[in-house]
């Protein structure tokens, strides 16, 4: 589609303000489920930036979030918060990200930056060029994920299995020594 | 964990077979159509987690028992590396050496077709361990907690 | 560019609800926000005006090769996004812990504990 760029607008100031509702709200619930609305949101937004594929991810990752966030929130009774408010932390916070903002604002309203809507693609021209010719898969990422790049995707493998491996091991009931202990005792 | 009322328990029946037959189709055709992988490996987990919901964890571990889950973790993420070191026999690592086939058919693009497979078992069995370790965590009663502190 | 400092205002916001919050779920929530927007920021840096997705169909004609949006951002989120479902478990499987633990979740309380 030619100009996508209302609808992409639209889309940020809702993921904003969702995300300033999660951040303020009281009750774990509700921030747990405004979290999920930003995150659909973006699976929508991804579809408008022309990438089906981290749509369909997004989508189905959104879910499995929402109901590990869940499980992780309903195991207190009462899921409102009080808030003791720690006013140098906050002050410390709000001055320093002012600062990350101005100088957000700095490096992309200046020049040298590529303008929305005008990639360099120096890289990604030889892969559109050559993708099909080289590996016969219609789908340029796949082929750039599993066959020009596919030393990233073992990295990204042993760093799933690493973190599965970790909350598994956090979750087992009883460690080694407790048993041993209880069977010597 | 238990199940979840009548209703509940019928349409899963009747939608659970269904939505690992989609998830299947992601990952075969992903180098033809958008997904891969990663996104259909993520939808079969999701078709044993409805099953666990929905029925509880005896059925859902009578389908795909955790000893199995395991072994189907580390055997995706062994047979993507052995894919690699295929290619470093004939060449540099991960070069593709199976044969290319036609464009736009579904046996084609060499090793494109056995990575997908072998990181969808990875990443469904993954994600389902550890939604069962999570969902199935009891606290320690109240008996083992006095325990402790006499011991 | 009004579109990238949209982005840099969600990642700041995810960071200021990483450090400033002091209930350790909305530390995980401001970590999730902070996913978001680099996974989105990525995306949109590839995006080409008029672009189309970068997937070949049979009967397709070579100059609609430069219409393709950019693919290599695409395929770096895609790991990024699987991976922050990973990490997202380990954290709240350290939630878990840490409520059993200590009965609370409130980081404040839980630092006072000694011993």
């Amino acid at each position: 589609m030619e100009n996508i760029t209302p609808q992409l607008y639209t889309l940020l100031v809702f993921m904003v303000v969702g995300s300033v509702v999660a951040i303020e709200t009281r009750n774990l619930l509700s921030a747990v489920i405004s979290v999920s609305a930003v995150g659909f949101a973006l699976s929508v937004a991804f579809l408008f930036l022309g990438a089906p594929d981290i749509a369909i991810t997004q989508l189905v990752v959104e879910v499995l979030v929402l109901v590990i966030l869940i499980r992780g929130t309903i195991l207190i009774d009462n899921t409102a918060i009080e808030s003791h408010r720690d006013t140098l932390a906050v002050v410390t916070s709000l001055i320093f990200f002012g600062l990350v903002l101005g100088f957000g604002a700095m490096i992309f309203g200046g020049a040298g930056f590529p303008e929305f809507g005008e990639p360099l693609m120096r890289v990604s021209k030889v892969y559109v060029q050559t993708g099909l010719p080289a590996t016969h898969a219609a789908n340029i990422v796949t082929a750039i994920i599993l066959d020009f790049r596919a030393y990233d995707t073992l990295g990204e493998a042993t760093v799933l299995f690493t973190s599965i491996l970790g909350a598994l091991a956090l979750m087992r009931r009883e460690g080694k020594t407790t048993r041993r202990e209880v069977a010597t005792a | 964990m238990k199940g979840m009322t009548l209703i509940v328990r019928t349409i899963t029946d009747f939608v659970v077979g269904f939505i690992v037959v989609f998830g299947a189709y992601i990952v075969l055709y992903g180098h033809l159509t958008p997904g891969g992988g990663f996104a259909g490996g993520v939808i079969i987990a999701c078709a044993f987690i409805l099953l666990m919901l929905a029925h509880g964890k005896d059925v859902a571990f009578s389908k795909l028992g955790q000893h199995t889950a395991h072994v189907l973790d580390s055997a995706g993420a062994l047979t993507f590396l052995l894919i690699g070191w295929i290619g470093l026999t004939a060449g540099y690592f991960f070069m593709n050496v199976f044969g290319r086939g036609e464009p736009f058919r579904l046996l084609s693009s060499g090793m494109i077709l056995p990575a997908n497979i072998a990181i969808a078992f990875k990443v469904g069995s993954s994600l389902f361990l550890v939604f069962a370790a999570l969902a199935t965590f009891r606290r320690k009663s109240f008996r083992a907690i006095i325990e402790d502190e006499l011991t | 560019m009004t579109v990238y400092f949209l982005c840099v205002v969600l990642l700041t916001l995810g960071l200021y609800c990483l450090v400033a919050k002091k209930n350790i779920v909305k530390k995980v929530i401001g970590v999730v926000i902070m996913d978001y927007a680099v996974n989105l920021f990525l995306i949109i840096i590839g995006y080409k005006r008029g672009g189309v997705a970068p997937i070949v169909e049979p009967g397709m004609s070579p100059n609609v090769l430069e219409k393709f949006v950019d693919p290599l951002p695409q395929a770096l989120v895609l790991t990024s996004i699987v991976i922050g479902l990973g990490v997202l478990a380990l954290m709240v499987s350290m939630c878990i812990r840490l409520y059993e633990k200590h009965g609370t979740f409130d980081m404040s309380q839980i630092s006072n504990l000694r011993g």
